[in-house]
Parts: structure tokens; sequence; C-alpha cells
């Protein structure tokens, strides 16, 4: 993905949304799913065309989890981590899948392969333990599925 | 004859590879020169089943699972004998014993038809809405016992006639669709199997309170539930159930990942683009809600229930469940649970006829010890607690709540005290910072039990937790800080054992 800030296409996106009320969230998922992040630049653009300040618009962007400062790596893997997960033992076996890629909660392999996140609740809950690659949801998983989103993710 | 299989697109489902059975029955069907059909449907909500695959015959459906996609060369031809044959899905003992009136559709219907949709009663309680008029239509609503669905429990009559009384330019119909329990999904199996129940229960709210604009917030965990959702409205739109003709629009907004959102101040803050942080109260929603005007705030299950009482009537919803909990709640079973799945059942079943009889004890097959009903601010339960009947004035008279409905269970290895310190530590994650008990409480919270743990000062800082739970429970602005002592103080109460037994072997070195 691109990090390379655009105006005119950051300006796209905000014509897009122009009369919604409340479009700043809308504004910031369309500007993280062009740029895979809400590059510095986007701070100062986003408060002029919105009439807001700076620090209004910051306050927003450091607020939700989901907003990332840069591009995070190709694949992304969120690993559920709330009760219904802990029950059916998942964070051994996230555990065993951090090691496995060398990597720690919210890290980025150093090729830029993977990153792998913390998500609380995906809603798969009767199917623990529960994990969503690229989007995609992940059910069941035991120490046979390691391998297979390690393989899944070294594409 | 054209033959006609289900298999159910509802995320679960996929997760355990349903695309990829349906692909392999595409597949085989056509190496064989057979003509098939495959309806993505929702979920029934037997998820140690999925993928459940299911074929059209002259006696109804008949249901084989779970699937594989090596399975579909004899699912093509399957009958009786077949090793994943379960029968008729209404005769799995599972399905058999629910009274689903929400969830009615869900499972059976093409979610993405409004034809089949209309063929199993959609539409009807909207048609009735428009014939009684707002009053009644409120009236209705009020006199069918409906409560919030999110986990307040508020009567959701009193809570529509409040915004329909109030004086304003224009209203709102917000439904919270902001579902971050751990243990529950019964919102995001809605979005994904019925979504026109929603669209047709808010559409109702709008005309009974006034409100021209519907707001759906999904939160960014559920992309599939957000693509259905978003297909529904178009499809909405382009029938004329939604937009100009018929009063009432729908706009979906998407989450950023913050759990406290679900709280419903957060919630419309969030909406108006700002920080999701909490609001005090008063103002109520009702008066001053969304963009500071009067404003229905549901959970998705409250409004998708809304055109069932309707179409059918109050009483027929009114005469079901117990006490001051009245219809039926659909209760999410969920963790280390043999069966588990969306289980919807008229308010009054125990507790532990759900998890050893419903739910079929763990699934690692070693004995329950602990169960944690209505999410991460809801408060475990010990087997000795069993007896309680699911109903919202029953839990909170052990100190505890139903709130959404899910029930996650643990077998005897979890460690209590751990659980305590996780729901600490998630309210430290998750808290919108603004009320002082929450934001720094939780972080003192981790820090003393991680003392306990280490085996420093035992009894006084037990003392000094429940103290801290006292603050948080009576200081916080919202549920988030005020609940968090649900967990931690029954997990203290109900199995002391885990916290003195854990400090004394650390003592003891």
């Amino acid at each position: 993905m691109s990090v390379q800030w655009d105006e005119a296409e950051a300006r796209e996106i905000v014509r897009r949304h122009e009369g919604r009320e409340g479009r700043l969230l809308p504004i910031l998922h369309d500007v993280q799913a062009s740029f895979g992040c809400i590059p510095d630049p986007a701070i100062p653009f986003l408060a002029q065309a919105m009439n807001v300040t700076r620090a209004e618009v910051h306050g927003v962007v450091s607020f939700y989890h989901d907003f990332r400062d840069r591009p995070a790596g190709r694949h992304v893997l969120k690993i559920c981590r709330a009760e219904a997960c802990q029950a059916m033992e998942g964070e051994g076996l996230a555990r065993r899948l951090l090691d496995r890629l060398g990597l720690e909660w919210g890290g980025t392999t150093p090729d830029g392969r993977v990153t792998v996140e913390p998500v609380y609740c995906l809603g798969l809950c009767a199917s623990a333990p529960a994990a969503m690659l690229d989007g995609e949801p992940m059910a069941r998983l035991d120490d046979g599925s390691i391998g297979e989103i390690v393989s899944e993710v070294s594409r | 004859m054209m033959m006609r299989f289900f298999v159910p697109r509802d995320a679960a489902a996929r997760a355990v590879g349903a695309d990829k059975v349906a692909a392999a029955l595409h597949d085989e069907a056509r190496r064989r020169g057979i003509e098939i059909q495959i309806v993505r449907t929702g979920s029934r909500g037997l998820f140690w089943l999925e993928p459940m695959v299911e074929v059209e015959t002259p006696d109804g459906r008949i249901a084989f699972g779970p699937a594989k996609p090596g399975d579909a060369p004899g699912l093509l031809t399957a009958g009786a004998s077949h090793p994943l044959y379960l029968g008729r899905p209404e005769d799995i003992p599972f399905l058999k014993r629910q009274t689903r009136l929400t969830f009615a559709r869900c499972g059976i219907v093409d979610p993405l038809s409004l034809a089949d949709w209309r063929a199993h009663g959609g539409g009807r309680g909207l048609e009735r809405a428009r014939s009684l008029g707002a009053a009644a239509t409120l009236q209705e609503v009020a006199k069918s016992g409906l409560r919030g669905r999110g986990g307040a429990g508020f009567p959701t009559g009193i809570k529509w006639k409040t915004v329909a009384d109030t004086v304003a330019d224009r209203k709102y119909v917000v439904c919270n669709a902001d579902e971050g329990d751990s243990g529950t999904f019964a919102d995001r199996m809605l979005l994904e199997g019925d979504p026109f129940a929603l669209i047709e229960g808010m559409a109702i709210a709008g005309l009974a309170v006034g409100a021209a604009k519907g707001f759906v917030y999904i939160r960014s965990e559920y992309p599939d539930a957000v693509r259905t959702f978003e297909r529904a409205v178009s499809l909405a739109e382009a029938d004329g159930l939604l937009g100009a003709a018929a009063g009432f629009d729908i706009e979906v907004r998407v989450g950023a990942g913050a759990y406290v959102c679900g709280e419903e101040t957060a919630l419309l803050e969030s909406i108006e683009g700002k920080r999701g942080q909490v609001r005090a109260k008063p103002p109520l929603p009702a008066h001053k809600g969304l963009f500071g005007r009067p404003t229905v705030v549901n959970n998705v299950v409250t409004l998708a229930t809304v055109p069932w009482i309707l179409a059918e009537g109050a009483e027929a919803y009114s005469v079901l469940g117990m006490g001051r909990s009245r219809g039926t709640m659909p209760i999410q079973l969920a963790g280390n649970v043999r069966h588990g799945g969306l289980f919807e059942t008229a308010f009054g079943v125990t507790l532990g006829e759900l998890v050893d009889g419903i739910g079929g004890g763990t699934r690692s097959g070693r004995p329950v010890r602990a169960v944690q009903v209505g999410g991460p601010l809801g408060a475990y339960f010990p087997r000795a607690l069993f007896d309680t009947a699911f109903d919202y004035e029953a839990f909170a008279a052990r100190d505890g709540l139903i709130g959404h409905g899910g029930i996650v269970v643990f077998d005897e290895t979890v460690d209590m005290m751990r659980q305590a310190g996780f729901a600490m530590e998630f309210c430290a994650i998750e808290s919108c910072g603004k009320c002082t008990p929450c934001r720094i409480g939780s972080t003192r919270g981790v820090e003393t039990l991680d003392r306990i743990r280490r085996g420093e000062r035992v009894a006084a800082n037990l003392e000094l937790i429940e103290d801290l739970c006292q603050t948080m429970k009576f200081g916080s602005l919202c549920a988030l800080g005020g609940f968090t002592p649900y967990p931690v103080m029954s997990a203290l109460r109900h199995f002391p054992e885990d916290f003195v037994r854990r400090a004394r072997a650390v003592a003891a070195g």
C-alpha cells in the first residue's frame, strides 16, 4: 500500500462526503483505505477542509484503535484476546503463533509481510479461538492452523 | 428437477470453511452435469455443526454437518445413511427447544432477497404500524413489555414515547450495532442473516417517534455484517421500503475499534465525528441526542424484534417470559462450551439448564467451573448460582447482569485472579478517559491485582481492591468503569481460593 501523501486524492475523498452529517470518521476510514494509514499531512489538511482545529482531528485519530500512523504489513492478522477465546486457550495459541513469526503484539515482521494485532472480540465466540486475516474470519483455531496462517502470510 | 442447497454465509460459518464447501458443491455438480442452486443463507446458530448444509426435499429441508469440502460428492446424493446426516433442522433438540421470534427467518432465508423476506412474513409489522398510526404503535410497543436488549434493559416503549413527545425540527433513530461484548454475536447474526428485519424495525421506530432518518453504527470488527447490511439498505431503497416515498432513510456508519462506543452517548459522539467520549446524563439522548436532537438509541435485537410485536400483537409477545422480563431473549452460548450458538427462548430458563442442558457442558470435557454472563462487564457465576433464572431482576439480585445475553463458559483450568486482572486491564485499554474512577481506577486495579499475584500484603491489597471497586461503581460516568467491578468482585467473592492460594504459594516461595 502506498504511503505517499497525495493531496488531490485526499481532496477527492473529502468531496465524496460533502454534505454528510458528522463526516470525519467515514473520511478517516477512506483516507486509511487509500494511504494505508493516516499520514501526518492528513491532519492539517483535514482540519482546514473541515474548518476545525488540528488538535480536534488529531484527537479523533488518536482515540480510535483502528487508525494507524504508519502502514501495516502486507497482511494484517487480528487475533482475538477476549474472554470467549481465553476460555479456549486462545492466549497460548496466540503466543505460539507470535513466537513462530518472531513478533510481539502490534509488531510487523522486518520484511513487512505481516502485522499481528490484538482484537477484543470478532463475534465468533461459539467457535473460539478466532482470528481475522485480511478481513477474512477464521475460527476453531488449533496448532494446525498456525502452520496454515504462517504459510498464508508468506505469500 | 433442480436441487436446492442452502449453505450459510454467516461469518462464523465462513470462518470454518462454508465458502469452500459451497464452491466444492458447485464444482462437483458441474462435473457430474447436475443442475443445482446454492442459496447462501444466514446461520441457524448451531455453530458446532457449521458449516451446516441443508438440502431441499419434498419433506422439507434436511441438514448435514459439519461439512468439509471433501464431503461435496457425498452430499449431492446424501440420504439418512450419510454420516453427517442431522435430519430436519427444526427437529435438532437445540433448535426444537427454542422460541424463535426475532430470529424466525435467520438461517432460513436468503438475507438479501426481499421476496424471501416477504414470503416469510417480512413487512407485516410495518404495514400494521402504518394502519395503526404513531400513537397506537407506541402503545403496542409499550404493552409488549419489550426492554432494551443491548444490556441496560430500559423499557423500549417509554424511551420511544419520550422521543415522540419531545418537540424538535428533526429527530433520529440510531441503531447500536457496536456489539463489543465477548460471548455475543446476536447482532452480527441478524445483520448478516436477516437485515431487512432491522430495517423494518427502524422504519417502525421512525414512524412512531416522528423521525425520518436513521443511523446504524456497526463495529469495524464485523466486515461481513457491514457488507451485507449496506447491500440490504441499497436493495430496500430500490424497492421503496426506504427512501423518500417511505419517509425514512438509513445511513450505515462503521466504528473504528473503540469498545466504549457501544455506550450510547459515546456512540452518538462517534457518529458526530468526534472522539467516542461518554456524555454526562442528563440530558438523555431521548431529549438531546444526535446533533442535539431527540434520538431513539436501540440495540439491533430490540429494533429487529419490533416488527414481530407489531405483526403478531403485543399480547402474543408479553405472555412469554417471567416477572418484568417479557418476551424472548436470544441467549448466546460461547467459549468453552460443547454446543455453542444462539438460543432464543422466553425469559425464565435457569443458568444451569442453559450451560449444562442446552450447551452440553464444556467442549474440553472438563467440569464447568465458572461462567461469565453479560460480556466483559458481567459477573462470573460459580456452579452454586446455576439455579439463577435468566431474567434481568434475578441476575441483578445476585450481583450480576444478563447484559446482551452472552454466556462464556470456562472449565476448571480457569485462573479467576487472572480473569479479574483482565477485567481491569480491558477497562484500562478501552476507557474513554473522561472520568477519573474509570481512567485511573482501572490502571490502579491492574497494579493492585499484580501485587496480590506477587504475594505482597495480600489482605490489605484485597481490601484496597474492594474499596477501589466501590469508587468505580458509584463514581464512573458510564457502565464501562461502573460495571468493571462486577467481574472483579464476583471473581473475588465466589472464587477467593484463586486469590489467596496463589498469593500463599508465592509467599511460601
